[in-house]
């Protein structure tokens, strides 16, 4: 499950980093803790974009209304794993 | 990568984080085609967009039509019209189910005992001379009478070419009545004789704008980074126009690449169906468009954009802040 979660999460900071075109960051160095709104200053529109990939990819759907709970690259990558979890 | 904490001392941190998570949604609505006067310059009526759809008359259908609103996200609902006092009952719908805010022209006191905290924003048009010249009254004297000391009343005072070097008169007056302003640009869309602006009129008013925050710092609700963008007509070096406006609705916006825009944003017509395409009326040419509130919106999309030195993400929280007190997000 580890080891899942940690894909997710370099797959998630990849995804973030490419369609935020965020500098100065892989997803090696961007720190899953790091608070996406108080700290990169991500909005709901940035996280609709991340969404919509993330979506596709793997193939479930991501509430507009969870957006307030996905507040760092762990807790997304986390939902996404509970999402597929619940999917098979 | 910068982080919003690299860029702000402690003071700058905290006032950052009571707005970062506002997720302010907001949606413009026409209350009614009909208005108690008829201004030259105002998009409304210059445009037909009076005649773009017959009023909704029953009242439960607006009442359904805005359970569905806030259904759809919607926690900011901008009335405007036309002139929504006259149709107080629709007004009411609004205020008992979302945060709202109310444009006037303040002829119409509000009644506070049906509405005793609702946002309240009374246009003024430049000075007495101004008013009559292309509102055809001096409203002030009659709005200053019916908000005098509200606590949730705000002048939304319209700078004209004309009042270059004669604001300060006119702010005061608005002082000494108790209530505070923010400052906005007229658009002139109906080219009236001498109210359109030339391009060194736009450095003198933002001179004096930043002068006038500077002497009068609690009765403007303003920030010297959104004179900027307003008088510029830039942000980060970007000119405002179709392809960066924010204020389009959602279903009409076929623009590629799309921009950062207001999520879920649309302005409906009176009838609850019709659909405008933006916050003004599309017959104003977007390069010149001097919309207060999508100006205010194009900075507060663009966030990310702002978090490069610490003058620039604090220019945003300035415009930011400045929004959420205007429309009672957060307080004066």
């Amino acid at each position: 499950m580890a080891v899942e979660t940690d894909k997710l999460i370099l797959r998630v900071a990849e995804v973030m980093i490419d369609e935020l075109k965020l500098e100065d960051v892989t997803p090696a160095t961007f720190s899953p803790e790091l608070d996406l709104v108080d700290e990169v200053g991500i909005d709901s529109m940035d996280l609709a974009t991340v969404a919509l990939v993330l979506q596709d990819e793997y193939g479930i759907r991501i509430d507009e209304d969870d957006y307030p709970k996905l507040t760092t690259i762990r807790l997304i990558a986390e939902y996404l794993e509970n999402k597929m979890q619940l999917k098979s | 990568m910068k982080t919003v904490s690299s860029l702000l001392n402690q003071e700058w941190y905290e006032r950052y984080k009571r707005i970062s998570r506002l997720n302010i949604r907001s949606s413009i609505y026409d209350v009614t085609n009909r208005c108690n006067l008829r201004c030259q310059g105002c998009f409304f009526f210059s445009s037909g967009e009076d005649k773009a759809a017959p009023e909704e008359t029953d009242i439960r259908k607006w009442e359904t039509f805005i359970d569905k609103e806030k259904e759809r996200g919607v926690n900011l609902a901008i009335l405007i019209g036309g002139e929504p006092t006259l149709c107080l009952d629709r007004v009411e719908a609004f205020y008992k189910r979302l945060p709202s805010f109310c444009a006037t022209n303040g002829l119409i006191k509000l009644p506070r005992d049906r509405f005793p905290d609702l946002m309240v924003g009374i246009s003024l048009w430049g000075d007495e001379d101004d008013e009559k010249a292309l509102r055809g009254k001096d409203t002030f004297s009659i709005s200053s009478k019916n908000y005098e000391g509200d606590p949730n009343t705000y002048y939304l005072y319209t700078i004209t070419p004309r009042q270059i070097d004669r604001t300060e008169r006119i702010i005061k007056k608005i002082q000494d009545v108790g209530l505070k302003a923010h400052l906005q640009l007229l658009s002139n869309d109906e080219n009236a004789d001498g109210f359109s602006w030339r391009e060194e009129e736009f450095r003198d008013i933002r001179d004096e704008m930043d002068a006038m925050l500077d002497t009068y710092p609690k009765t403007l609700i303003s920030s010297k980074y959104y004179h900027k963008v307003i008088t510029t007509g830039t942000m980060m070096g970007r000119p405002f126009g179709w392809n960066e406006c924010p204020s389009v609705t959602e279903y009409f916006d076929n623009r590629n690449p799309r921009p950062k825009r207001l999520i879920h944003f649309v302005r409906w017509a009176s009838d609850l169906k019709t659909m405008h395409r933006c916050c003004t009326s599309e017959t104003r040419d977007c390069t010149t468009c001097k919309d207060g509130a999508a100006h205010m919106s194009w900075v507060m999309v663009n966030k990310r954009a702002h978090i490069r030195t610490p003058q620039d993400l604090q220019g945003w929280i300035e415009v930011y802040e400045m929004f959420a007190k205007l429309y009672q997000f957060i307080p004066w």
